[in-house]
């Protein structure tokens, strides 16, 4: 029982093996690899781990606070950002164990010639709200 | 409408139809449709006898839900039927459907929400908002752990000790949604306890009773964490902890020890001291080393060190705290604190730094962090 993120990268992730950029597939090849996502989530569903799952725009821009009375500054997009993320699934799970296999899972969804594309996920914990029951330190 | 007392008689009413000849995936999907039917029509109507009521209706929703199922034949001879009155339900079939709801084959996850819906009677959608995940997936989990279920039979005894773990993971979950886990867990917690004689039930019961009875004071207005030393002792439930200690004395008595007895004996003798200083570490200790010989697990040998350092010194505990494995949990926050009581506030402080970029939760993070920063600011002078 703990939620885990896992995290697509457009960029800033190692190489994945069968790294060919997804306009170089094949229509039938998106297509395919496109259903291989949407069973994923579905099948989630049903094993009652699947909390959501997002997808986001390549492009954004920056946005930052410019004191009282001024509208905010904007800036961006920046083409050298090192790390760009490309959208996430978050999963509910009973064990960290679990949580690998469901990565390795969607890390092998089909890409260029029908093959897995070994891509890599970031896989990263939830924090929780607060802390479970145990005596802990004097904190209890 | 006092809806605990009418979650109260879940148990009973599903073990009335499971008795009557109705498969349980079958049976608890009715009475949850006669629960949420109650929550609705009892506060303009109440009935006479609610525990008649929710049978009744219960009764009719799964004869129009197994008329409705046509393939099933089977279960058509059977709604012909008047039903037969069957045995009187009995502490046992509550008993049992604890045992049903915690069987070993189901996840901790899956066990966890099958308790809160069938002997809980909390509706999915109160479960899911208070595991925050969507309604959805606490419906699939739920169908998915009835049919693993499915197969077992009802009177078969089952495992006390995993009854007791389904039940002090929902306490462990605490306040979350519009549920209040720690106190369901307590009130399905008593009612075991009313179904079966037995010392640990009774344990962990005093152990959720004493915790629970500090929740007020354990955070501050603003949400942060305030550690057990600093508490305003007068803010804690004095009824719930002198009900606590009852059980707990009763349990002991009988001289059958197990892991939640010890762990409530610490807790009592927490909430025993009138002050923290006056709080008898040394007893404490001795009560981690029962349950070190209990359950020889990392999370008690980390928490005896924490207690060696306040019974004989912060050398002591740091010493003790070097023989476990220092990616353990809290670990590194232990030492930061042994380290700031041994007078080194520079190694506490980043320590503490380090703790709470390992920290599992975010009220943990953030008071660790705080920790770092107090020491930080008075080293700077």
């Amino acid at each position: 029982m703990a939620k885990y993120l896992l995290l697509k990268h457009y960029r800033g992730a190692p190489s994945a093996v069968n790294d060919v950029p997804m306009d170089q597939w094949t229509p039938e090849e998106i297509s395919a690899h496109v259903q291989y996502m949407n069973d994923f989530a579905a099948r989630l569903e049903k094993t009652g781990e699947f909390v959501e799952g997002q997808a986001l725009a390549p492009e954004g821009s920056w946005v930052r606070y410019d004191g009282e009375g001024r509208p905010p500054v904007t800036d961006g997009p920046f083409a050298e950002t090192k790390d760009l993320i490309a959208g996430w699934m978050v999963i509910d799970v009973d064990s960290h164990e679990r949580a690998v296999e469901l990565a390795g899972e969607l890390s092998a969804a089909p890409g260029a010639g029908g093959k897995p594309i070994h891509e890599w996920l970031e896989l990263r914990p939830f924090l929780t709200a607060h802390p479970s029951g145990e005596e802990c330190l004097g904190h209890g | 409408m006092d809806e605990a007392l009418l979650r109260g008689l879940t148990p009973s009413v599903l073990t009335v139809l499971v008795r009557r000849g109705a498969d349980f995936a079958a049976a608890e999907d009715a009475v949850q449709d006669a629960l949420v039917e109650a929550v609705r029509g009892w506060p303009d109507d109440p009935p006479r006898d609610p525990k008649g009521w929710l049978i009744t209706v219960a009764w009719r929703k799964f004869l129009d839900a197994t008329r409705a199922d046509t393939a099933r034949r089977r279960r058509e001879d059977l709604v012909e039927e008047e039903p037969p009155p069957g045995p009187a339900p009995s502490a046992d079939d509550t008993l049992q459907l604890y045992f049903l709801c915690a069987h070993p084959s189901l996840t901790p996850s899956s066990a966890v929400a099958l308790t809160l819906r069938a002997v809980g009677g909390l509706t999915t959608r109160q479960i899911a908002r208070a595991y925050l995940v969507p309604e959805a997936t606490m419906a699939q989990r739920i169908s998915r752990a009835k049919r693993t279920v499915s197969t077992v039979r009802f009177d078969r005894p089952g495992d006390v000790a995993t009854v007791l773990r389904v039940l002090y993971l929902v306490f462990n979950e605490g306040y979350s949604g519009d549920v209040d886990l720690s106190a369901e867990a307590i009130r399905l917690t008593r009612q075991l306890a009313a179904a079966i004689d037995h010392p640990e039930v009774s344990g962990l019961l005093a152990l959720m009773l004493l915790h629970h009875a500090r929740r007020a004071s354990r955070t501050a207005p603003d949400g942060s964490l305030v550690p057990l030393a600093e508490q305003d002792r007068r803010r804690w439930d004095t009824k719930s902890i002198a009900e606590g200690i009852g059980i707990l004395q009763a349990a002991l008595a009988r001289d059958r020890l197990g892991e939640f007895q010890a762990q409530a004996a610490i807790a009592a003798l927490h909430a025993d001291a009138p002050t923290a200083e006056e709080t008898d570490w040394v007893q404490i200790v001795e009560w981690y080393d029962e349950l070190t010989r209990l359950t020889d697990s990392p999370v008690v040998r980390l928490n005896r060190a924490v207690a060696v350092g306040e019974a004989d010194g912060p050398r002591a505990g740091l010493a003790a705290l070097a023989e476990l494995d220092d990616t353990l949990p809290r670990h590194t926050a232990a030492a930061a604190y042994l380290h700031e009581r041994d007078g080194d506030p520079k190694t506490a402080a980043r320590l503490y730094t380090e703790a709470a970029g390992r920290a599992s939760n975010l009220a943990e993070r953030d008071y660790l962090t705080r920790q770092a920063a107090r020491l930080n600011a008075l080293l700077r002078g």
